[in-house]
């Protein structure tokens, strides 16, 4: 789903985010990416979402090699991938529905497949009764799930996270995690940005361990079968 | 490792057919269309304001080519309905005047003869006070015969001129004379002025184009952050674009509504004095409205221009727009 042959990336003006990483994450896994702040989990991630390019190397993700996607297809790009973020991304003046249908608004759906895979999607995250508020009326432990819908609403094969609990309790953090493995059940390939070690422990899925640009430890996909 | 035969088959992932997909693109326009409509109206200040402008700009060139469109009606009247003199050779005999009036008023062109006699027009002319002794002191009338020819109404400037030539090659006729020279002044400045009103048309154009583009691209920075998150969603350019470009789109065509409404007012504040003026002057002549066809071009060429400037701003800006 996910291989990384030789990637590096530096920024301009600054430092190696990134130093000649082999990577590789079949289809079906739950990985988690963890280590300190400034790490390289964040440019990992956007090597993977085309939000940056690598300096050296290739990345391919879902069979397609990232340099060969060009500026205009990056969207379509992005459409075979759901993205979850820290703060959300929500849009503010559009309901929790809109929010969630606006991925497949993009790509063209009916609006009886729109509000079908909406409420399949809010219904999952358990979120069916709030479609017409507003995000901001929305606890942020129910937000983050409104951008968890959001991200799989298209069925995507692929979820990448960056720090998907780092505004929620443990608790919050533990429901949101439970979300992504039944995801991962159904087939989701999964890979999360954390620095929740407590809870990386405790769900012993697969971890890579990043420190200043290197991969510096993988317990390896022991743990894929659910 | 992942087993292969895990659930995959259940989020196999599946875009919309192609009938779906066209049927959403028309719906996506349709939509973004009332929905850059129902931005312009949560702002309604900040938006009545440019379409102010916008409004102001578009009427101002348009006004002024009902105005000269206005006087080319009325001074085409001028030309035509010029009633111009042919004067008999002195000496000639008045017989020879009626005859040669008699056979003007066969012409085609012509629609009225008049003959004053040598005697009449002295008469005429020595009700003029001073002039009575002096031409009482003339021993014979210098004055010939003339014939006043009006032609008929209709005809343009080149065609009253060859009706005129063609007097000027009679037997007997010594000067045709033709006053239109005031009216080719006036053509002239009613030139100058269509030309002023072109120009004007493409500088206030100009100004529609970028105070549009200017309110786009504050939009733009006003909605940064959806754009990133849009984008990051797998929003295309062209996506990202449409509701801009309606947007612009609106801007221009309530602009152009505006400058209808300011148009028309303007002329029914005229119309009454103007029929006052006319009327002082003998004539009924009434001001001219654009009608439907110029007002649809206002209203089209306000679409037009914001539609344009919506395009260059978001040529421009959207694309420095990524996520980060």
């Amino acid at each position: 789903m996910i291989r990384f042959e030789a990637v590096g990336k530096r920024y301009p003006g600054g430092g190696e985010a990134l130093a000649t990483l082999d990577l590789e994450i079949a289809a079906g896994e739950f990985v988690f990416l963890t280590g300190p702040s400034g790490a390289g989990k964040s440019t990992l991630l956007k090597l993977v979402s085309l939000i940056e390019r690598p300096s050296r190397g290739q990345v391919v993700v879902n069979g397609q090699n990232t340099r060969r996607v060009s500026r205009r297809r990056i969207p379509h790009f992005r459409r075979g991938l759901g993205m979850v973020f820290q703060d959300h991304k929500l849009l503010a003046d559009r309901s929790v529905f809109e929010n969630v249908a606006l991925p497949l608004l993009i790509a063209g759906f009916s609006q009886r497949d729109i509000n079908r895979r909406v409420r399949a999607a809010l219904d999952l995250v358990g979120l069916v009764d709030k479609a017409p508020r507003l995000p901001l009326t929305l606890s942020t432990g129910e937000q983050q799930r409104v951008g968890i819908a959001r991200a799989v609403v298209s069925k995507p094969p692929l979820l990448i996270a960056d720090e998907p609990t780092g505004n929620l309790d443990p608790a919050l953090s533990l429901e949101i995690m439970r979300l992504f493995e039944r995801f991962n059940e159904l087939g989701v390939t999964l890979l999360i940005a954390t620095h929740d070690i407590d809870l990386v422990t405790r769900l012993g899925h697969r971890r890579l361990e990043l420190v200043e640009g290197r991969l510096i430890g993988d317990t390896g996909s022991s743990d894929a079968i659910a | 490792m992942p087993s292969p035969d895990r659930r995959t088959g259940e989020l196999r992932r599946t875009g919309p057919g192609l009938l779906a997909r066209v049927r959403g693109y028309f719906r996506l326009h349709v939509q973004n269309l009332l929905g850059a409509l129902g931005r312009l109206a949560r702002q309604p200040v900040a938006s009545l304001l440019t379409v102010a402008v916008i409004g102001i700009a578009l009427a101002l060139p348009a006004g002024l080519d009902v105005l000269v469109s206005n006087a080319r009606t009325l001074s085409a009247g001028w030309a035509s309905a010029v009633d111009f003199s042919v004067y008999l050779e002195p000496g000639q005999p008045l017989a020879r005047a009626e005859t040669l009036a008699a056979e003007a008023r066969g012409r085609p062109g012509v629609i009225a003869v008049e003959v004053i006699s040598a005697e009449e027009a002295l008469a005429q002319l020595s009700r003029f006070a001073g002039l009575e002794a002096a031409l009482e002191a003339l021993e014979e009338n210098p004055l010939p015969h003339t014939l006043v020819v009006r032609p008929r109404p209709g005809l343009s400037a080149e065609e009253v001129g060859a009706l005129a030539a063609g007097f000027e090659q009679l037997e007997g006729i010594d000067l045709v004379q033709l006053d239109t020279a005031w009216v080719e002044r006036f053509l002239a400045i009613v030139d100058i002025a269509r030309r002023a009103s072109g120009l004007t048309l493409m500088l206030l154009g100009f100004a529609v184009i970028v105070i549009v583009g200017n309110t786009i691209r504050l939009d733009i920075e006003n909605r940064r952050s959806e754009i990133e998150v849009v984008k990051l969603i797998g929003g295309s350019d062209g996506f990202i674009r449409r509701p801009f470009l309606y947007g612009g789109l609106w801007y221009g065509v309530i602009g152009g509504l505006l400058a209808v409404v300011f148009n028309a007012t303007a002329l029914l504040a005229l119309s009454g004095p103007v029929q006052r003026l006319a009327g002082l002057y003998g004539t009924d002549f009434a001001l001219q409205g654009p009608g439907f066809a110029g007002l649809g071009m206002l209203v089209g060429g306000g679409a037009l221009l914001g539609w344009l400037g919506a395009w260059v701003a978001t040529s421009r800006h959207l694309r420095n727009i990524e996520p980060t």
